[in-house]
This record gives structure tokens, sequence and C-alpha cells, in this order.
């Protein structure tokens, strides 16, 4: 039996601001929890493809893994931080809190 | 310090307008990012974790009163207000916008600074002692010769894609305080009969496989030394393994060919490129000591000095830890902390930085430095107005009194910041600060230098460190290594692995016990943490670190 899929989103930086974005649906959002959850490879994959062409928005597109039992969440430590800013200064994501 | 000629300044700005004109094609989509990223990458700008970071070169790490206001400012103008010093002398920006960015080079050029070689595969921002012209046990000052390899390896053609990064760091005094020995290349300025000349090291290296440098000649005449740098960095151009990025450092062309073999290459080429120097650089490494010549040094009663020492208690332990003796008499090398108990060890607000160049300007001959332990240094104040320039530095938060002690601690950006990183560095380096700032112990305990790397990269020298701490990633989940018994002076020194890797929630008490274990094997309170390791062993630290295997043992 195939290993289950682990849900998913697209994740990149923006190219003018550098900040973390998540795709959505229709464009790209910087707020994780507005992110299109991905739950199927085929269209990971094609998801990927479409974000990787647009390279005049974004840079560094790759596939992150969340939990999507609600709005999704980071799994791994690294997301966490991403999605949130860094732990010394409440500067990045967490200042719109 | 060295001034910008009409031609320093032509080329920065032809280099600046060249960026500007690539940072408009990739906004306009003439440049993909494959294309784009090595050109921002020679102009020191990084896609980071959260944001674009601007890395600024300090060259050897020195800086006048106008160059740290232009850092302020920019820090306020397109940054959140502060910037973070690096153990490679240089300062980051960690939020510019790519579009700021050309105007940020701008700025930097008004005051002669740029962020060309900050990274990619190129000789990098040489460093040196940040003690230099004014350390009292100095030989010479390594600024000079510093400053000519700054002028060769910026642009030179030979070397823009070199197989890998090129660290370069100068000395010129036995005791090294630039960490030479873990450089690609490490200068030690000596003398032999009377004549001044180098002590060539090669293939140091931290990172993910740490070396200690070798010495490749023990002494290199001045008038010698370019071509010898260059016959260095040409056998490693042609010789470097350019398949394996791991080991593409000098450090492993040199393990795994030898010191000899690469001697021999280095003869032969020295001798074919030795007839092109024909003294030029001489004559421009003459006009550059001039721009280093000493300030006028003044001679004053040491009476408020005295006085402040022996009535109040908080300056005089200031003055315990954070100054360092100068050549001249009367003066002293002040170390401004930048970690204070619970801050980001490097950082400094743009008010900081201010108050830092306007007392160098008062106080100091207009001359700062940046360390790479990622403190400011003032080199040349006169002791008669340490007591005012101690109130001044209290009163922006600067006075912390623990230069080279527990507190004292380097960390790199880690995963707060960093895109490489494994593992976050700073919060581990402000809970141990924290710490042993609530046990009252860092005055005790005395000097102890703890160095946090949060990847293997090794920015944060933590295969150097007292006390190294190494953050990865183990399973999802962050882990710290302690590595134990490093030393980063001239008696180099990798330090060992003390065993399994502990939590963030374990690693603080891991210290703690580590410390006080310490405590406990010292013969005398003035054996250092390294003596009584290096008497000791890592036996009697491993049991203090680990407890229950010890338990478990018995």
């Amino acid at each position: 039996m195939a290993k289950p899929f682990t849900p998913k989103v697209v994740t990149a930086n923006a190219l003018l601001e550098g900040d973390v974005i998540y795709q959505t649906a229709t464009g790209w959002t910087r707020d994780l929890a507005q992110a299109e959850v991905l739950t199927d490879e085929a269209d990971a994959d094609l998801r990927m493809i479409d974000a990787s062409q647009q390279t005049d928005l974004v840079v560094g597109v790759y596939l992150a893994d969340v939990d999507a039992s609600a709005a999704p969440k980071p799994v791994h430590f690294r997301e966490a931080f991403r999605a949130k800013g860094p732990s010394n200064y409440a500067h990045g994501k967490q200042e719109a809190l | 310090m060295y001034s910008y000629t009409e031609f320093d300044a032509d080329f920065l700005a032809e280099r600046n307008a060249q960026f500007r004109a690539q940072v408009e094609r990739r906004i306009d989509g003439s440049l993909t990012e494959d294309e784009f990223k090595p050109l921002r990458l020679m102009n020191g700008l990084y896609l980071q974790l959260h944001a674009y970071m601007l890395r600024v070169a300090i060259p050897y790490g020195t800086l006048n009163g106008a160059q740290m206001h232009k850092l302020a400012d920019i820090a306020d103008t397109w940054d959140k207000g502060y910037g973070h010093f690096t153990t490679r002398q240089n300062i980051q920006y960690n939020w510019p916008q790519l579009r700021d960015v050309p105007d940020m080079l701008d700025a930097l050029a008004e005051v002669n600074m740029h962020a060309i070689q900050t990274s990619g595969n190129t000789i990098r921002n040489v460093t040196a002692d940040h003690f230099a012209g004014a350390a009292a046990d100095e030989v010479a000052d390594p600024r000079p010769v510093a400053e000519l390899i700054r002028q060769w390896s910026t642009d030179h053609p030979e070397f823009q894609f070199l197989p890998r990064k090129f660290k370069v760091a100068v000395s010129g005094s036995a005791h090294d305080r630039a960490v030479i020995k873990a450089h690609d290349i490490g200068l030690q300025i000596v003398e032999q009969n009377g004549v001044l000349g180098f002590q060539v090291i090669v293939g140091g290296g931290l990172g993910r496989t740490p070396m200690i440098g070798k010495v490749l000649y023990d002494f290199v005449a001045s008038e010698d030394l370019l071509p010898t740098l260059e016959a260095i960095v040409s056998v490693y151009n042609l010789l470097g393994r350019r398949d394996n990025k791991y080991k593409a450092r000098i450090k492993i062309t040199v393990h795994e060919n030898g010191i000899e073999d690469i001697r021999a290459r280095v003869d032969a080429r020295y001798a074919l490129i030795r007839p092109q120097f024909t003294g030029v650089d001489q004559q421009m490494l003459a006009r550059i000591e001039a721009d280093f010549a000493k300030p006028t040094f003044k001679t004053a009663p040491l009476d408020s000095y005295t006085q402040a020492y022996d009535s109040d208690p908080v300056f005089r332990s200031w003055a315990d830890t954070n100054l360092s003796d100068h050549h001249a008499p009367g003066y002293a090398i002040v170390s401004i902390s930048l970690k204070a108990h619970g801050a980001t060890p490097g950082d400094a607000s743009s008010d900081q930085m201010r108050v830092m160049a306007d007392l160098a300007a008062q106080y100091g001959h207009d001359e700062l430095r940046i360390s790479h332990e990622q403190n400011v240094i003032l080199p040349h104040v006169h002791r008669a107005d340490l007591p005012a320039l101690h109130a001044a530095l209290k009163d922006a938060k600067l006075a912390t009194a623990n230069i080279g002690l527990i507190s004292d601690i380097i960390a790199c950006p880690g995963m707060d910041y960093c895109a490489l990183a494994t593992a976050r560095s700073i919060p581990i380096a402000q809970e141990i600060a924290t710490r042993f700032d609530a046990l009252k112990l860092e005055h005790e305990v005395g000097p102890l230098k703890i160095k946090i790397s949060g990847c293997i990269n090794a920015c944060g020298h933590h295969h150097v460190g007292h006390i190294g701490i190494l953050g990865l990633d183990r399973a999802g989940v962050e882990n710290y290594q302690i590595t134990l018994g490093g030393d980063g002076t001239q008696d180099a020194t990798l330090g060992e692995r003390a065993g399994p890797g502990f939590s963030a929630d374990e690693i603080i008490p891991a210290i703690e016990r580590l410390v006080r274990g310490y405590l406990d094997l010292r013969s005398e309170p003035t054996e250092t943490f390294l003596q009584t390791y290096r008497r000791l062993g890592l036996a009697p630290f491993k049991a203090a670190l680990y407890p229950e295997a010890r338990a478990n043992a018995a």
C-alpha cells in the first residue's frame, strides 16, 4: 500500500519583500491559515509547477508539510518559525498578530 | 584609517549602478532568479528565512564615527532600527526589501563602505585583530596589510569563481585574537632579525570538517606577501575540489594533498608569477601605512580614573573585565559588550550605534572596531576619560561588565533568521546569560568562552569554544550537542564532543551542571575552565553533564 500523503502547502518568499508567503487557490497569502491545503500528491505536484513558474512574484518555492486537521498549522519547527517570525524580537509575521 | 581614492570611489559607484540595474531587471522579469542570485550574492544580498539580508563588510573590523552613524541611519531608514555584528566583523541587516537595497548600497558608498564579496565563492572580508594598532603586545599593526589584501582581492579577475569561499585573517600579535588558525589563510606578523614579515598558515577552517591551519611558511618578507598569497589562491583555484561542495574548501585540499605537496605547488607557482609584482604593491602599502598612522596620544593625570576605580564598585567591575592593555601610557582599550544579559549577542540598536560613534569621537580618536566576538571596541581611550565614558555607556545600556565571561557568548543568527540553520542559537545564548546572571556566578566562574552555532557550518565558532554548542535537527526537534575544550587563540584546539545532545529544555540545566562541575573540579579559583579541562580531560566534565549515566554505571 502506498505511504499516506502528508497534507502540504506550497510556500515561498515574496520577490520584493522577501517575506514568507503561501499559495491559495487564486494567488498568494501571507497567512498560513489561509493557505490552500493539498491532500493529493498529483495535485500538489501540479500546484508546485504552477507556483514555480511565477518567478516574477516568488522565490524558492517548495512544499511544506502541514497539520490540516483544522486550519493548516506547521508540522516542523522551521515552518513554525517561518509562520511566526524570530524568537528574539516581535518582528516578522507576529508583528501583525 | 584608509580613505578612498578617486579610483576606489569611481569603482564603487559603477559597481552600485550595475547592481541597481540588475535589481531593476530582476523586478521587471528580464532576469530569472537563477540569473540574479549570483549577482545579488556578489553584492552581499541573501534571501533568508523571513526576509532578505544584507551583509556589509567592515574591513578588518575598523570603523570611524561617521561610518557608524551611517550604519545607524541605514538601520532606521531601511531596516528595523538595529544591526547584527557578526563573527567575521561584518554587519547584517535582517529586514531590507529588494527595491531598497541599491539605495542602501549608495548610502554605504557615501562613507567608503560596501557589501562586495561578503558572499559567494570569492575572497571574503579580510579580518584582523580587533585590538590592532592599540594592543600592548603588538609587533605591528596588521590593518595596512589587511587593506592591501582587500584591494588586491576585491574584484580580482582570477578569483571571482573559486571552488568555495575563501577567508583571510591577519594578526600583528603573538596572542591571537583573530582566530587565524581557523581561516583559509591566517597571517601573523613576526619579526626575524629585526625585519618584519609574515608567518603564513593555510588550511584552517571550522564548519563540517574542522581543521587547524598548518604553517606553510615560517617567514615571508613583506614585499613577497602578495605574490605568495596569489600563488596560494591560484594553486587552490585549480586544485580545490569543485565536484563536492563539502570538500571544496582549501582545508580539504591541504588535508588531501598534504602540506608538502601544497608547498611545492605554491613554490612553483610563486616562481612563475613573482616577476609580475614589480613593487607597485609596496608603494601602495606605504601610502596605506600613512593612513594608519597612530593618533597623537595625550598625557593626562589619572586621578579621576583612580578615584572612580576606588570608590565606584560598578565602574571597577567594568574596568576589571572590559579594559585591555594599550601600548600607550595612560591609555586603555575599551571593549563595549553587545551581550547585555538576555539581549541578542552582536545586536546594536541605531541609538546605541550613535552613542558609540559619538563616544568614539569624543574620547577615542574617532575609532571603533568590531570584534569577531561580536562586541564593539574603542581602541584608544585615555584612562582619565573612562569614568565619563562608562557613565555614558551605562545610560545607553552598553556598560555590561562581562567581556570574556560566560555571558559574553558568540551566537550565530541560527534558525531565527538563517535559511541554512538547523536549530536556533539566539534563545540559547539569551537563556544561558540570563540564568548565570540570576545565579550571580558569572564573576566567580571567570574566563569562559561559550560559542553557539545553529548548524554544522559553524558560523558561531562552536569548535573553538571552551564550551561549544551546536544546534541540530534531530527527527524534527531542536537538539544541542556540546563540545568541550576548544580554543581559538594561538593555542588553537578543536573541542571534543561530550556525548549525546540535549533538547532545548535540557541544554541550559546541562550547561549549569557543567559549570558547577568545573567549580568543584578546579584546583584553585584562578584555574580557568580551559586550564581545568586541559589538566583533567573530558571524563570528569562528562560525568557532570550526564549524571544519569554515572548513576547507571555505578
